[in-house]
């Protein structure tokens, strides 16, 4: 089992000096991930928080080979990469042995909306690569514009809250079911609140034979409005109401990997953040109602698809 | 930082230089408050590592030694999620200089 200590003393691929806004849950979640691979890593990035934060001219904090691609073709770029990589590798002009890893990021901008169709392809394809999605349920990088990601009720520049009206009033599209559609071996939903449940995430990711993909929820204090410093707390309360449940699906197979002893109301998670401040006006009563019945559904959904898969 | 022009640029928008991102110290957006460092207190768990957004924990031969304050952006999350009872880490109020640019 890997420890933080000898974690925190492996090299940096994602270094210093990014321009990521206080309390920003993607380096967190890219601390882990990067970590979970010894091997030499290529990755391409969708426009995004990432992409941007990172990569401001002149200056680069990554420490890896990484490609910025277009919002909608992170998955496109990669599978390019990683399929000239098997054409060198059959010319003999890349050793037999030497391994590399490819992996795609994107935003759920990039990854639910924008990216989703390459991303469909690519997997389809069965390129071997590793996709992540860091979802914060916003278009955050360019002013917090509702994204096929953002919840039920939730205000966003484009889904505004007000008197006429509630915030976004369609639910979450679910894309890890969708992925999981697609037959790869490996999906799985994580948080960077349970770093070791992430960590072994993404080693199984990049291990599988075939494409992984991995669901990754982010905190984001600019959108989400809370006090950055109880990101953490906020990410352990997603999985303890169930709006973000951690689960992993291995060859069709699902396992939910966090379990709440008492599963905590909605209401928790929605009193946390500004986003969802209006939903407690009377009128709004009924959205808080919804959003408990769709969690409630959706986990029962999951146990049960959980309970089928752990019979032989 | 100087700006390459259009004839000094690597061929195919390439940057050679990786990480070269650690001359932006974004420890110069921290107003207000800044973490401080108790060593009797820590126990060692590298939370505050995992949880820094901005790489400023420094670690040094495998131990938690405090800030690198040239990073730090003062958001909190290291103090927070300090598991010991008395905590390791406090956030202490900081003097800021207000530096007012020169109106053009």
């Amino acid at each position: 089992m890997a420890k933080l200590k000898d974690l925190a003393q492996m090299e940096d691929r994602l270094v210093a000096g990014h321009g990521m806004c206080l309390g920003c849950g993607i380096p967190l979640i890219f601390k882990i991930i990067l970590r979970a691979t010894e091997d030499p890593l290529i990755i391409a990035n969708a426009t995004g928080c990432l992409e941007v934060c990172t990569t401001i001219f002149p200056r680069t904090a990554w420490n890896v080979s990484w490609i910025h691609s277009a919002f909608e073709n992170a998955a496109s770029t990669i599978a390019g990469v990683e399929a000239m990589y098997k054409a060198l590798k059959n010319k003999g002009k890349i050793p037999a042995d030497k391994k590399i890893k490819f992996l795609g990021v994107g935003g759920d901008g990039g990854t639910y909306d924008i990216g989703l169709q390459a991303l469909s392809g690519a997997v389809e394809r069965g390129h071997e690569f590793v996709y992540v999605c860091y979802d914060n349920n916003v278009y955050a990088n360019t002013g917090g514009q509702r994204s096929s990601a953002t919840p039920l009720g939730a205000s966003a520049t484009t889904a505004p809250s007000g008197s006429k009206s509630p915030g976004k009033i369609q639910g979450r599209k679910d894309l890890a079911q969708i992925m999981v559609a697609h037959k790869i071996p490996y999906v799985a939903q994580a948080s960077p609140h349970r770093w070791q449940d992430l960590y072994n995430k993404a080693k199984k990711a990049f291990e599988a034979v075939g494409p992984a993909f991995l669901n990754v929820l982010c905190l984001c204090p600019t959108e989400w409005k809370y006090d950055e410093s109880k990101g953490i707390k906020l990410a352990q309360l997603a999985a303890d109401t169930c709006v973000w449940p951690l689960y992993e699906v291995e060859n069709g197979r699902y396992k939910i990997n966090y379990k709440p002893k008492q599963k905590k109301p909605v209401l928790e998670w929605l009193e946390s953040q500004g986003r969802f401040r209006h939903l407690f006006k009377e009128e709004n009563a009924w959205i808080i109602e919804k959003i408990q019945q769709d969690v409630d559904r959706d986990w029962e959904w999951l146990t049960r698809l959980a309970e089928i898969s752990s019979r032989p | 930082m100087k700006k390459e022009t259009w004839t000094e640029l690597a061929i195919g928008a390439l940057n050679l230089q990786a990480g070269n991102s650690v001359s932006n110290l974004t420890g110069t957006w921290r107003s207000g408050r800044k973490p401080e460092f108790i060593e009797d207190n820590c126990i060692q768990c590298f939370f505050c590592w995992l949880y820094c957004p901005h790489f400023a924990v420094r670690v040094e031969e495998g131990k938690v030694t405090g800030f690198n304050y040239d990073y730090c952006t003062g958001c909190g999350l290291c103090a927070e999620e300090c598991p010991t009872k008395e905590k390791a880490i406090v956030m202490v109020k900081e003097e800021t200089k207000i530096i007012e640019e020169g109106k053009k």
